[in-house]
């Protein structure tokens, strides 16, 4: 590339950035390693560095301490997948108005949405747990997934991927041809953002995956609890099932590596992108 | 500049369907106008931000007057004036203390991952070719796996008589020269001397990633040719990212430092699941997102949790100020 002689600077810093990789995976190992074994084998000397054959049994002790483990599992599946049909239509949907109609007060209201990111949501966290306790949503999976339908990360993302992608001609084309304006968006504009689509979704999903204070807030019964919430409450007092821990644990990671594995590049470009272009 | 929408030509335009051009048979009225659909369309963001987000923090600025017991329903709300923010500010020690812990926190984990994240990001950027994607991966991926899973994992590896950390620390110990950099017996990592430490860490390792992907980001961005100008010039890698790097990213380190103030200083899942949601011992790990939690949703007084949210928010504000004159703009 730039340099490319190998001088023992090189090496050192190669060797450097070896070590912090080894580092950034390492915990991922052992909750890997942890997750098959018992719970003396973790606690002996040494630990265990290679895999066992007891994930079986702490699954099976995860599933004595967390009855309802499967269906924490289904809420978390069930609330993820909504917030992220629900932000992909809502946001495109305000993207496209963003980036393709001229209305009065469109800078501005572009700007509110943007503003509303500077919020830090713990300010909101304490009246929250009220409104949904007034609307008698506590316990409701739709406390998760329905006041973070439509974020303004996605509305950004979209009016931005909108903007670039799609030429104006084609909206009038396709309002000449007697296209009503929402079948502009749903006919024309929906198939061909499919990219940002996909972005915008996996990042969505992620986020709700591993939501934690919201459900902690707004969830009171175990057997609606989010996988985060189960395990965490695997805490409590007393000897700690530390094998069946790490296997609640890699069930709740492994979906999310899956995930980083087939799209990684898409998924760090996305989440970078409101910071780059800013 | 586009043209702006003229209002009433579209309200005649015809709503038949697509193929059938039947003359002037049927002209009806699209039923979402062209005028009103981009209000339309972006309405539900502002529905739900008025309902979820700004309903909450400005019944948060007036819960914040009063004090409140919840059990006892609204009727039972007291309106106190700034009591509640002159019991958080003068005899809440535990306030004070979370504050301290977590301006603490926020400096021993954010510093580092800016010192490290700046030199990392510019060797992903110059010295690794086809690995770049794998390698810049694996950094970035602590960032996108939940906190409460891998907070968990790494109690494990802090435990103090057979955790990981302990078993490779005093290994190191035992390496000739460096050796007595490291300790000979188990830490107790569950100590308030050593919890902040625990917390900082995995803070560190969760985002160290992220910011070195960001200036990554940015030095992508710098054209080549200027590097090239200054290797012909005989400027070494270092005086290269000291001269043309460093001062091309200062927008972008501005940037990722304010992003890293804003999320440090309301740090809560991590020393939350870090410390079994109790703080720790002598409360060394309780950061003030979480004093706010336990005073809301333990101690059950809302008024005063409330008080606890805004001088946070305060202070948040505070701080990027300060950055922002630090590092903002000026030149």
């Amino acid at each position: 590339m730039l340099v490319t002689a190998l001088t023992p600077q090189r090496l050192i810093a190669y060797a450097i950035v070896a070590i912090g990789a080894v580092l950034m995976l390492g915990p991922f190992y052992f909750m890997f390693v942890f997750a098959t074994h018992t719970n003396r084998e973790i606690l002996s000397m040494p630990p265990p560095l290679w895999f066992g054959s007891a994930f079986l049994d702490n699954l099976d002790q995860l599933l004595r301490s967390l009855p309802h483990f499967w269906k924490n599992v289904g809420w978390s599946v069930y609330v993820a997948l909504m917030s992220t049909v629900l932000n992909l239509f809502f946001c495109s949907l305000a993207g496209f108005a963003f980036a393709m109609y001229d209305f009065k007060w469109r800078e501005g209201l572009f700007a509110m949405v943007m503003a509303t990111m500077l919020l830090p949501s713990f300010v909101g966290m304490i009246p929250t747990a009220l409104t949904m306790s007034w609307l008698e949503w506590m316990n409701q999976p739709r406390a998760l997934y329905v006041p973070g339908a439509v974020g303004a990360l996605g509305i950004f993302m979209m009016r931005q991927y909108i903007e670039s992608a799609i030429p104006r001609e084609l909206i009038d084309a396709a309002r000449i041809d007697g296209c009503g304006e929402f079948a502009i968006y749903w006919r024309v504009v929906l198939p061909l953002i499919g990219p940002a689509l996909g972005t915008l979704g996996l990042i969505t999903f992620i986020g709700s995956w591993n939501n934690f204070i919201g459900p902690l807030i707004v969830i009171r019964d175990m057997e609606m609890y989010t996988v985060p919430l189960a395990l965490r409450s695997l805490q409590g007092t007393g000897q700690i099932p530390w094998g069946a821990i790490s296997a609640g644990s890699a069930i709740a990671v492994l979906p999310l590596l899956v995930l980083f594995m087939l799209a990684s590049r898409r998924l760090i470009e996305g989440l970078t992108a409101g910071a780059v272009k800013a | 500049m586009h043209a702006r929408a003229t209002p009433n030509q579209p309200e005649a335009a015809t709503a038949a369907q697509p193929p059938r051009r039947a003359p002037a048979a049927r002209v009806r009225r699209q039923w979402l106008p062209r005028r009103w659909a981009p209000y339309v369309f972006i309405s539900p963001f502002f529905i739900l931000f008025a309902v979820f987000g700004l309903f909450p923090l400005l019944f948060s600025i007036y819960l914040s007057f009063h004090r409140w017991d919840p059990a006892e329903g609204l009727a039972a709300m007291r309106f106190v004036a700034f009591e509640n923010y002159l019991y958080v500010l003068q005899d809440d020690d535990w306030f004070r203390h979370s504050i301290f812990n977590t301006l603490w926190l926020a400096l021993v984990s954010g510093l580092p991952q800016h010192l490290v994240a700046l030199p990392l990001a510019f060797f992903f950027h110059s010295a690794l070719g086809r690995w770049r994607n794998a390698v810049v991966g694996v950094y970035f991926l602590p960032f996108i796996t939940s906190t409460v899973a891998i907070s968990l994992v790494f109690s494990t590896l802090f435990s103090r008589d057979f955790g990981m950390v302990n078993v490779m620390l005093t290994s190191l110990h035992q390496v000739p020269v460096l050796g007595w950099l490291f300790p000979s017996a188990n830490i107790d990592w569950s100590q308030p001397g050593y919890t902040k430490w625990m917390i900082a860490f995995v803070v560190w390792w969760r985002y160290v990633g992220w910011n070195a992907v960001l200036y990554l980001s940015a030095m992508q961005t710098i054209p080549r040719d200027l590097y090239e100008a200054a290797t012909i010039d005989g400027a070494k890698p270092w005086q290269q990212f000291r001269h043309i790097t460093l001062p091309l990213l200062k927008p972008m380190i501005f940037f990722a430092v304010t992003l890293t103030i804003i999320g440090n200083l309301q740090l809560f899942e991590e020393p939350f699941i870090l410390t079994g949601g109790t703080g720790g011992i002598g409360q060394a790990g309780k950061t003030a997102a979480m004093h706010m939690y336990g005073t809301a949703f333990v101690d059950g007084d809302f008024g005063t949790a409330s008080a606890i949210a805004w001088l946070l928010f305060l202070l948040i504000g505070a701080a990027t100020w300060a950055n922002n004159r630090l590092l903002g703009k000026r030149d």
